[in-house]
């Protein structure tokens, strides 16, 4: 008898340099970005699928069906409507800076208060960003933060990526309003963005960027990137939702640059996708800069989440400090690797890495591994990885003062997150964060 | 009407572990009525008070607890609550994230929405007067309400949230587990004070000491002693006075060849 089996050479992204070579042209690129282009996408085919690399070796991503997954998607005249309110909404109060809505990666709605504008901010297609602000975009793109050879999907991006935005901050520029982008896919297949935040010196920004799709037939991807640029004395705060459907497999490369006594707030939600995999990076390169990054996950059903981070203290007298809390129940899987990392002689360091788990099921199963390479000895850094269960003791307190079971689970839970959530500042990604969890304990 | 806790023969054990720890227990508890449970360590008395509120933990194999019309045993804990049975835990866990004031409404709203399903809940204004009032009532800064349930509290504070805790959901029975122990001379006064302000005829209570020193502090009605799993005896405020000059020895001594 005869087994048939699906090959391990077969089961890639079905991409190919004509895909690569069609953008160019349909985009009527410049050369330098052609150049980047097929220079990356021979990187990604030199590059074989990783497997048994450390960070990917309790990735089993084996079962994804690249043939749906990698489909080029073509817009098919879906509009904002489309889109769920709650992604469009802005971070604050009524009003927003500027939203940018892209329904399968085609920009259905445009909108950047003029007083934004006035001040020098750029906030819009990075296609369109590639010919109207083309010195900006060559600069920065992919050539600072995330780059080509960080992986083979960061290469994949590299050469591919066909929609994304450019947020630009100039010298000094600061902005009340929060500006807002939606990454939206009404249909399966291949979907692979990049957003390019660049805050220069001083200047201040606040940016929500949400991702989500509705239910999907076959398996999806999202091979993204993200890159965010804070210059000396700037301060970015930024909000990452991902809500992807169920179908949807993520491979993201996600890398802030901090410069000299800059801040960033990093806020990350992690609830969709069938798989998750994401480097979330910050490099942190001037003396005196602070990054703080927050993130949720809570997986359920067949959810795998793996989640790299890592924070790299390539300059003296600067902190970081993550925060990672996380639930799983049914059958999910999540899987947390940290890293805190300075070169040498780097003093007066302050590194701080937790993650805390909180494992709702006996099939659920929940890794978490953090890790320390600091090559200075006046530093002040620490990491750890709890677990937790629901506690029956806890669930019974609530109860014995007459709250129902369920209630009193939810509350046991919308307790563990509370810390997280404390850090955010946006009562409105709370309360998001909020319903996810109440969604996926009463799901 | 006074509402009575009928225990009538009352057999338990710890889940998962064949050895009795009830074996027999009656007792019965009206509204307005205040009773010490006394007895060595190990003879049941905390077992009794969290068999009484539901605890998974502990399983019934024989008896019946009436509570009213209830049967009190086909109960989940909620319910037992919101029927008005309260129990003040000897070791209250702490919830991390979960403030006093808002676990208090819920457990408030809980009530409401049996009463009414379609109950939107106490309105926030009217709860924070109701929780200061209470507060007033037994001396404890407002702080308390925004801090997490019993999270960094003292042995004190834990107590005193107890009762806080008692005066605001205002149970027809309550059963207080150990509320003394761990607790200084300063401490215990406070907390016996604040309960002698709510027992009274709206309120029954079963008051579980291992000491006599307690009940220096709330007078009870009636005090029972229990050992191994079995009320013993049963008297008036003497008997208190009597465990304390004579120890639980003579109690041992009268009772143990029986147990055996």
């Amino acid at each position: 008898m005869v087994v048939q089996r699906r090959s391990q050479v077969d089961n890639i992204p079905a991409y190919s340099r004509s895909d690569v070579e069609n953008l160019i042209a349909s985009n009527n690129e410049p050369t330098w970005l052609k150049d980047r282009r097929l220079a990356a996408w021979d990187l990604y085919e030199n590059t074989p699928m990783p497997r048994l690399e450390e960070e990917w070796r309790r990735t089993d991503y084996s079962h994804i069906h690249w043939t749906d997954a990698s489909t080029v998607v073509t817009p098919n005249g879906a509009v904002v409507a489309d889109v769920p309110q709650k992604n469009l909404e802005p971070l604050i109060g009524d009003r927003q800076g500027g939203l940018l809505v892209f329904v399968d990666g085609k920009l259905v709605h445009n909108e950047v208060a003029d007083e934004l504008t006035s001040q020098g901010i750029i906030f819009k297609d990075l296609r369109a960003a590639v010919k109207e602000n083309e010195d900006i975009v060559k600069q920065y793109l992919m050539t600072q933060a995330v780059k080509p050879e960080d992986g083979k999907f960061a290469s994949l991006n590299a050469a591919l990526w066909d929609h994304g935005i450019l947020i630009y901050f100039p010298k000094g520029v600061v902005a009340e309003l929060p500006i807002h982008a939606v990454m939206y896919n009404k249909q399966s297949g291949g979907h692979l963005a990049h957003v390019l935040v660049v805050v220069e010196e001083n200047a201040q920004a606040t940016v929500q960027v949400d991702y989500a799709s509705a239910e999907g037939p076959t398996h999806s991807s999202y091979v993204g990137a993200t890159e965010l640029i804070v210059g000396d004395a700037a301060n970015l705060r930024y909000v990452a939702l991902q809500e992807w459907n169920r179908e949807t497999y993520e491979f993201s490369h996600q890398r802030a640059l901090v410069g000299a006594s800059a801040n960033l707030d990093w806020v990350i939600g992690n609830m969709g996708t069938r798989l998750t995999k994401a480097f979330i990076e910050v490099d942190i390169v001037g003396t005196g800069a602070n990054a703080r990054v927050s993130g949720f996950f809570f997986a359920d059903k067949n959810q795998f989440f793996d989640l790299d981070t890592q924070q790299n203290h390539n300059a003296p007298l600067t902190t970081s400090d993550l925060l990672f809390k996380g639930a799983a129940k049914d059958q999910a899987r999540t899987l947390w690797q940290g890293m805190i990392k300075s070169l040498p002689k780097m003093q007066k360091i302050d590194g701080y890495q937790v993650c805390r788990n909180l494992v709702l099921s006996r099939d659920a199963r929940m890794d978490s591994i953090p890790g320390l390479e600091i090559e200075a000895d006046d530093v002040a850094c620490s990491h750890a990885a709890t677990f937790g269960t629901l506690e029956e003791e806890l669930i019974f307190y609530l109860m014995a003062r007459g709250i129902p079971r369920p209630q009193a689970q939810l509350m046991v839970i919308d307790g563990f997150f509370d810390e997280l959530l404390q850090r955010i500042p946006f009562e409105r990604v709370r309360q998001r964060l909020q319903a996810e969890i109440e969604a996926k304990i009463l799901g | 009407m006074a509402v009575e806790l009928q225990i009538r023969n009352l057999h338990a054990h710890v889940e998962g572990d064949e050895q009795p720890i009830l074996r027999g227990v009656n007792l019965t508890i009206r509204q307005g009525e205040i009773h010490a449970l006394m007895g060595p360590n190990g003879s049941g008395k905390s077992t009794l008070a969290n068999v009484l509120m539901g605890n998974p933990t502990y399983e019934v194999t024989e008896g019946q607890v009436l509570f009213g019309e209830h049967d009190l045993l086909e109960m989940e804990a909620d319910e037992r609550s919101r029927a008005g049975l309260f129990l003040a835990f000897q070791y209250p866990v702490s919830i991390p994230g979960v403030t006093l004031a808002n676990f208090l409404r819920h457990a408030i709203n809980a009530r409401l929405k049996d009463e009414d399903p379609d109950s939107k809940g106490m309105p926030i204004p009217q709860f924070t007067r109701l929780l200061r009032e209470k507060m007033n009532l037994l001396g404890i800064d407002h702080s308390f309400a925004g801090r997490y349930l019993n999270e960094g509290f003292s042995g004190g504070e834990k107590k005193r949230a107890e009762v806080l805790q008692m005066a605001t959901l205002e149970p027809k029975i309550a059963v207080l587990d150990e509320t003394d122990s761990g607790l200084d001379i300063d401490a215990l006064r406070i907390v016996a004070e604040g309960v002698n302000k709510l027992t009274g005829p709206d309120m029954g209570a079963l008051v579980i000491t291992h000491y006599q020193r307690m009940l220096n502090y709330i007078k009870p009605d009636y005090v029972h002693v229990m050992f191994a799993g079995q009320i013993v005896e049963s008297g008036g405020p003497e008997l208190a006075l009597q465990l304390e000059e004579n120890g639980y020895d003579w109690i041992r001594e009268k009772y143990a060849v029986a147990q055996s």
